[in-house]
């Protein structure tokens, strides 16, 4: 039998080190506390606590409702000082609301009684002290019994004396009608909806980006990308080169879209986007055959490849006639549609966004073309060639991608910092990123992939985590600077965050699925794009929709405080009350944001269910 | 024919999954692949339509070397193999008809394929295999919906859409009850004997080598222990394939 042996413990060593954790836990609280400024005094100071009284009981009362009020104003004369000859008599119309105060004179900081008869039972109202000049001073205030009398005692104010009377006023106000929504309710209600919108907007465009990034984010799609340098390196030649032709191409036709349009705007425009959209289609459907039995043949191939080129140039031709119509059209039908003239201007400024982003599609449809078919022709070549073959042009195309990768990061920090100095920010970078390009093509074998999908997901995965880490409200500030303060500022702060923390959310999600319907979907020679659209979307759709929700209701509660930025919304507002004291009117849109946060949950929450 | 000749696998930790195997399949053969767990037949299988890709050997089919293709010459020749899997490796939140059609994939014109517009052919196509499964009506249901047994049918349709001439097959009726296993492999057989198409299947059980395999190829850790007629499977061979400790049931 095996005997079995407790350890003894090393008592005195132990608790000697126990007792030093403790004494070095203590000593960093207690910086703590001195960093924090931490004292308990100040929670319990007199003047602190009403002041906190006062703000607490004015936020429980949001100022949501006013009446119609009317207001009973009675007047009595007053001496100040008291005259030498005696107070004159005043005689009130008794059958009236009528003042009486004891006395009817004195000096400054005197105290009088005040006493109202008559007036309407229940209410309140100021007095105030009238001198000649009429610029009033409320002294007091004063508040009815139910039979419409009150008495208040009033310090008589330090003022010039004056031989003749002056005026002591009260006035009882009370409320006429129904209750009606306050000019602090109307203005938080338009500024609550536009806080909704402004995280609706925010939401949309950040998805939609955030979506294609998630794939090249997640590590089990991206890991298994490999390819041979000459393919990676032709690739990487291929963006800038593409970007380039893509930008020129929309030049070019904006151009000759130009011309066109200026004749007949909207005539030329409508054909000219029928007419794209048609050469478009037609191409698209003779190149793409939806049955392919057979290998094509190079000739084919190649007039195929033509014909896109050709019906690309369409569509860009099409999208800037489509968008020049809709600019046209949109502001055109602002002035008919009257109240529904929004509808107008939003297809005016669709019009515009595609205007906006036509050289960026060219640029990235260009570049990702031409990178896609760098790889194609790297691959093959590295496939089908003999090695030492393979092993020269790897060096140069290494070399060459090298230095274009490191002349276009030269040309970024010249921009940045205004270096003007071609000898540092061309030929110097571009030196060495060649040398690394042939530093790597000499170490590595001609043949082996690299694994440029890691590559790949590693830097998508930093400028996420950089993007991510930026809050929105200090983003809101560069944007503010771009477009102006307002809304339109917080939406694309709150869009441009929304990208980084949902791609990361949703890459996730792609990195958790089951890889055995990725694996027979490929298996039925299907290729990489056809294997996420049956494989991985599917999978993901739940949880990217749940996650959006999420980050939508993110999205309503961030943008409620991007105003404090200067982002447009509610936030704005809740700032300037807060700032100016008036802590009922904050309170309101407190509630507000309140009620909205709440039932977009209520929503998000009977959203998921239905599709999950 | 295929022809496999020297095949060779080492996974990056190191593990030697397939060692030097060399094998013939007829066209038309029903071939079972038989051993352990781990023993190396699920690589095996994945190497012939290079799901994993082999470290050494060749693979020959119909004259065509499969280790040496292209990315796009193996889309080709993928889409003449179907693949039928243990777990079965549907979309469970897709329709029933959508996995089957997916066996198109291959075939139809990627661009269009991304927008899930598929010709009126194939529909009727994905429906006739359906049928020919006995699931017909359950064409446009969600597979989460369906039986285990029900499950696997679509994916043996799925590998019909592809219109092959070879189907591999891992395991295919592991997570399935007997009276299922059987209706299954009887699909297989039928796909084998009607349409001609060559069978590889890896199996479990030795009834079931026996009651549809023309041959059968055994593997130990790698290496080919047996290739033959089923019937040749004495308890000698039975026990350098699968260990001395093991015991025949069924």
């Amino acid at each position: 039998m095996k005997k079995i042996v407790v350890r003894k413990k090393k008592s005195l060593v132990r608790s000697l080190g126990f007792g030093a954790a403790v004494l070095l836990g203590m000593i960093v609280y207690a910086y703590g506390f001195n960093i924090t400024k931490v004292n308990f005094e100040t929670t319990r100071s007199e003047r602190r606590l009403t002041q906190l009284t006062r703000i607490l009981r004015a936020l429980a009362h949001p100022a949501l409702f006013e009446y119609q009020k009317e207001e009973l104003v009675v007047a009595a004369p007053i001496y100040l000082p008291c005259p030498k000859s005696g107070v004159p008599t005043f005689d009130p119309d008794r059958s009236q609301p009528y003042l009486v105060l004891t006395p009817a004179c004195g000096g400054a900081k005197e105290i009088i009684q005040v006493e109202g008869f008559s007036f309407w039972p229940n209410t309140k109202g100021p007095i105030n002290f009238v001198p000649p000049s009429g610029a009033s001073l409320t002294i007091g205030n004063l508040t009815t019994d139910a039979d419409g009398y009150f008495s208040a005692r009033v310090e008589l104010p330090q003022r010039r004396p004056v031989d003749e009377a002056q005026t002591l006023r009260a006035i009882a106000r009370r409320n006429i009608g129904a209750p009606m929504f306050s000019p602090v309710a109307h203005s938080t209600w338009e500024k609550i909806v536009e806080t909704v919108f402004l995280a609706l907007l925010a939401t949309t465009l950040g998805t939609l980006l955030a979506i294609p990034v998630s794939f090249f984010a997640a590590r089990n799609l991206m890991s298994t990308q490999e390819s041979p340098l000459t393919s990676v390196a032709l690739s990487v030649l291929g963006w800038p080169l593409g970007i380039l032709i893509g930008v020129q191409a929309v030049r070019w036709i904006r151009a000759v879209g130009a011309q066109i349009l200026d004749s007949n705007a909207l005539g030329a425009g409508g054909w000219g986007s029928l007419i794209g959209l048609l050469v478009t289609w037609v191409v698209v459907r003779w190149a793409f055959p939806r049955q392919q039995t057979q290998a094509p043949g190079r000739a084919l191939r190649l007039a195929r490849t033509l014909a896109l080129v050709a019906g690309g140039l369409a569509a860009l031709f099409a999208m800037h006639m489509v968008a020049s119509l809709a600019l046209t059209v949109g502001r055109a039908l602002v002035e008919p549609l009257g109240v529904f003239g929004f509808l107008g201007n939003f297809i005016a400024q669709l019009g515009d966004v595609l205007i906006i982003v036509s050289p960026l599609v060219a640029a990235l449809v260009g570049g990702g073309v031409l990178s896609h078919a760098g790889s194609r022709v790297g691959q093959s070549v590295s496939d089908q060639l003999p090695a030492n073959v393979v092993r020269v042009a790897n060096l140069f195309s290494a070399a060459l991608a090298g230095a274009s990768v490191s002349a276009i990061l030269g040309a970024g920090v010249d921009w940045f910092y205004q270096i003007d100095d071609l000898q540092k920010t061309l030929w110097l970078p571009g030196g060495v990123g060649a040398a690394l390009g042939l530093l790597l093509s000499v170490r590595s074998a001609p043949k082996d992939p690299l694994p440029i999908g890691s590559v790949v997901y590693y830097l998508t995965r930093t400028v996420l985590n950089a993007t991510r880490s930026i809050e929105p409200l200090v983003m809101v500030i560069v944007f503010v600077v771009w477009v102006g303060i307002g809304p339109f500022a917080g939406s694309l702060a709150l869009a441009l965050h929304t990208i980084a923390a949902l791609a990361k959310l949703y890459s996730e999600q792609v990195e958790s699925i089951l890889s055995g319907p990725l694996e027979a979907i490929r298996a039925t020679g299907a290729n990489r794009l056809q294997t996420i659209v049956y494989a991985v979307i599917p999978q993901i759709i739940p949880p990217y929709i749940s996650f959006t929700m999420y980050r939508w209701d993110i999205n309503v509660r961030m943008s409620t405080i991007i105003g404090f930025a200067g982002g447009g919304g509610i936030g704005f507002l809740l700032q300037q009350n807060i700032n100016m004291l008036q802590y009922r009117a904050a309170s309101v849109q407190m509630l507000a944001i309140a009620i909205v946060v709440a039932s977009m949950d209520y929503v998000s929450a009977v959203i998921r269910e239905r599709f999950v | 024919m295929l022809d496999v000749k020297n095949l060779m696998k080492i996974y990056d930790g190191g593990v030697l999954a397939l060692d030097d195997v060399n094998f013939q399949v007829e066209k038309g053969e029903f071939m079972a692949v038989i051993g352990l767990s781990g023993s190396g037949k699920s690589t095996l299988l994945r190497c012939i339509n290079r799901l994993v890709e082999p470290t050494g050997g060749r693979i020959v089919w119909n004259g065509f070397d499969i280790t040496a293709a292209s990315q796009d010459e193996m889309r080709r020749v993928r889409r003449k193999i179907g693949m039928v899997f243990q777990h079965f490796n549907l979309v469970t939140r897709s329709k029933v008809i959508t996995n089957v059609l997916a066996g198109r994939l291959g075939y139809v014109n990627p661009a269009l394929s991304l927008l899930n517009r598929f010709s009126q052919a194939d529909m009727q196509m994905a429906l006739r295999q359906l049928e020919r499964v006995g699931i017909a009506d359950q064409a446009y249901k969600r597979v989460d919906e369906l039986s285990g047994g029900q499950q696997q049918r679509v994916g043996v349709a799925r590998a019909m859409m592809q219109e092959p001439e070879m189907i591999l097959a891992d395991e295919p009726v592991a997570s399935l009850d007997p009276v299922l296993a059987h209706s299954i492999m009887r699909h297989l057989e039928q796909l084998n004997k009607e349409d001609g198409v060559t069978v590889l299947c890896s199996l479990h059980f030795l009834d079931l080598v026996h009651d549809y395999a023309d041959r059968a190829i055994a593997l130990n850790n790698g290496q080919l222990m047996f290739d033959g007629p089923p019937k040749a499977i004495d308890d000698k061979k039975f026990k350098e394939i699968y260990g001395k400790e093991a015991k025949r049931v069924g």
